[in-house]
């Protein structure tokens, strides 16, 4: 028997505990409708719409790690995509190198753009990349460091609000321009793309499609999983509590600085995760996720679906992204930008919890009142009840 | 004054100025405050009482002067918030900041002492020793039947107390104490007064407070400050009547 007090118990809550079934639903589900239901039937799932939720779900890991920093802690980045592409970046180099001769000029090291840059040798950064495990390694370590190295010098002088929000826009601005340059080795404006195989698995195949499809909403929940430990545990109380009474919290002798530098660390290594299942999903990868207003569209998912709840995090991702698909491919197209803004203005002014924070709220409103008309007292919300 | 290296206070200042902007918030501050005592600091609006606060907790940097903890052996100047905390130094704020989103029962468990490190909290998981802790600190400030609530839905005076719970989880060595009883009423006045001479059995307190029937009722050796220095020192009935404390407050 679990007592109440047990630390599982509150890392699987109700929610936590819905979220997992309906992801291991879907995890099943869409690669069954499309495998084993016949091309025919109206519940099968074409390889393109697999592919497509692969995105969302990749979405969803990125709006995680930007919910555990902005939902828990009050870091607002508005530079995640950063951590995002360069997660990709790092899976697209591994993915470049195994095209091997198949490529348009056939050079079995170099890559098509450096033959067509009259590169003659690989670049050191290159090196090793032909091994899936070093690339694995990159996808946590490149973003992590950056991460680390960012968030080092930002929280130890006390950078905060709006200011570190500006800052985290200028690192994924300056990224940007320095993938668009042809000299910086990534593949200029055209970025990486043209993937033949991973891991010897054609990347096009209905099976590696559905297995990369798989594998993300697995990632996705462990994400999740640790994510909750970590929110439910002291450490994730310290962090609430900077975020609500920052300097109180360095009064009662926390090192806030060394609590934002792991947290923001490891929600960066989450995006890179996000980034590396997301290239071979989508099978390109170039400067443009770099671009600003990809990390400002993340934000406004975790807004829409109430940060600091994660599930809500997911949720706003899955949500947002499918009314894009969805407007975006329809008469409505030019006017997706003009929605996106009104959704995050509406969402602020009328819903500023999101929904699952919304939900959770009357929820808890409910039973408060349930339990003052059961008890016959004042609710508890209203002060000095108790005196 | 006493020389640093023989004092046995407690909390040692000398000399310290600090200005903001060419306003001169301490000039040539000096006390010291002995082991066990408790202090009471009044004095009017600008007086210093709040930036004297923060240059012991590491908030603000003196200009000049010496800031020594601990009979002369630690130099406050040179450690941050954190660290000064770590020492056994706990503060109160003039504005009770508990952490609203939190229930008081967690409200304490932050505060209890502990190992501060990321990696110890991460692991960390309650004892039963712990719990008999806050319950003990719950009892103290007469809080216990609202363990679970959120802290945010807490009366003012109930913030105040909680967080004076607080302080004492943390078991510092000096509490420091900024005007504890701003905006309560009579009763939680007097009950606030017996809960600090309590406290002062076993840790020595320093308080600023405007409130004078508060500052009577808690008997103790008062420092009036004005305009960034000390005016006056001794107790409440020879400092109110000091001519130049009245000619202040008054403003004649």
């Amino acid at each position: 028997m679990l007592t109440s007090r047990h630390p599982l118990i509150h890392l699987l809550d109700r929610g936590a505990v819905l979220f997992l079934v309906l992801l291991g639903a879907f995890a099943i589900a869409i690669p069954v409708l499309n495998l084993l239901v016949p091309s025919g039937s109206t519940f099968h799932v074409s390889t393109y719409l697999v592919s497509l939720f692969g995105k969302y779900v990749c979405y969803g890991l990125l709006a995680l790690s930007i919910d555990l920093i902005w939902g828990y802690v009050g870091i607002l980045s508005l530079g995640h995509g950063a951590f995002f592409a360069l997660g990709g970046y790092a899976m697209g180099m591994y993915l470049m190198r195994q095209i091997g001769t198949r490529g348009v000029y056939a050079d079995p090291i170099l890559p098509d753009f450096m033959v067509f840059l009259n590169w003659k040798e690989l670049p050191f950064f290159w090196y090793f990349f032909d091994h899936f495990a070093y690339a694995a390694l990159m996808v946590l370590l490149v973003p992590g460091l950056l991460a680390f190295v960012f968030g080092w010098f930002a929280f130890r002088s006390r950078v905060t609000g709006v200011y570190l929000s500006i800052i985290t826009q200028a690192l994924t601005y300056a990224l940007l321009l320095a993938f668009f340059r042809n000299d910086f080795g990534f593949g200029g404006n055209n970025g990486l793309t043209d993937f033949k195989d991973i891991l010897g698995f054609n990347v096009q195949s209905e099976a590696t499609r559905n297995s990369l499809f798989f594998i993300s909403c697995v990632m996705l929940a462990i994400c999740f999983l640790i994510c909750r430990a970590i929110v439910t545990s002291k450490f994730g109380k310290v962090l609430v509590a900077i975020r609500d009474a920052e300097s109180r919290t360095r009064f009662l002798g926390y090192r806030v600085e060394a609590y934002k530098l792991f947290v923001f660390t490891l929600s960066a290594c989450m995006a890179g995760i996000a980034g590396a299942l997301y290239v071979p999903q989508v099978g390109i990868i170039n400067p443009g996720e770099f671009a600003p207003a990809n990390s400002i569209e993340a934000v406004i998912w975790v807004a829409v679906g109430g940060r600091g709840t994660l599930t809500g995090a997911v949720l706003g991702a899955f949500v947002v992204n499918y009314a894009k698909t969805y407007f975006t491919s329809g008469f409505l197209a030019e006017y997706w930008l003009f929605m996106l803004g009104a959704l995050f203005i509406g969402t602020t002014l009328f819903m500023p919890r999101g929904i699952i924070g919304t939900y959770n709220h009357w929820r808890a409103n409910r039973a408060e009142r349930k339990d003052a008309e059961r008890d016959g007292a004042p609710p508890l919300a209203s002060p000095r009840a108790a005196e | 004054m006493v020389d640093r290296q023989t004092t046995s206070a407690l909390l040692y200042l000398d000399g310290i100025s600090v200005s903001f902007d060419g306003f001169r918030a301490l000039n040539e501050l000096s006390f010291i405050v002995e082991p066990g005592e408790m202090r009471a600091i009044i004095g009017p609006n600008g007086a210093g009482k709040t930036t004297m606060m923060d240059v012991i907790t590491g908030k603000t940097r003196p200009d000049s002067g010496d800031v020594y903890f601990q009979e002369g052996t630690v130099d406050l100047s040179k450690l941050d918030e954190t660290e000064i905390a770590s020492l056994g130094i706990g503060r109160k704020f003039q504005k009770p900041t508990v952490f609203e989103m939190h229930t008081v029962e967690d409200n304490l468990q932050l505060a209890l002492k502990n190992d501060r490190g990321v990696r110890a909290t991460l692991l960390w998981q309650s004892t039963a020793e712990q719990e008999k802790r806050i319950d003990a600190l719950l009892d103290r400030v007469r809080l216990k039947p609202l363990r679970s609530r959120i802290a945010g839905s807490l009366s003012h005076g109930q913030k105040q107390w909680l967080e004076i719970a607080m302080l004492l989880a943390q078991d510092p060595k000096l509490l420091l104490v900024d005007e504890p009883v701003a905006g309560m009423t009579d009763v939680e006045t007097m009950q606030t007064a017996e809960l600090l001479k309590e406290i002062n059995r076993h840790h020595t307190v320093v308080v600023v407070e405007h409130d004078m029937a508060f500052v009577r009722e808690l008997g103790v050796k008062v420092t009036c400050l004005h305009e960034g220095s000390v005016l006056a020192e001794g107790s409440i009935d020879d400092v109110s009547t000091d001519e130049r404390v009245v000619e202040v407050y008054l403003g004649r």
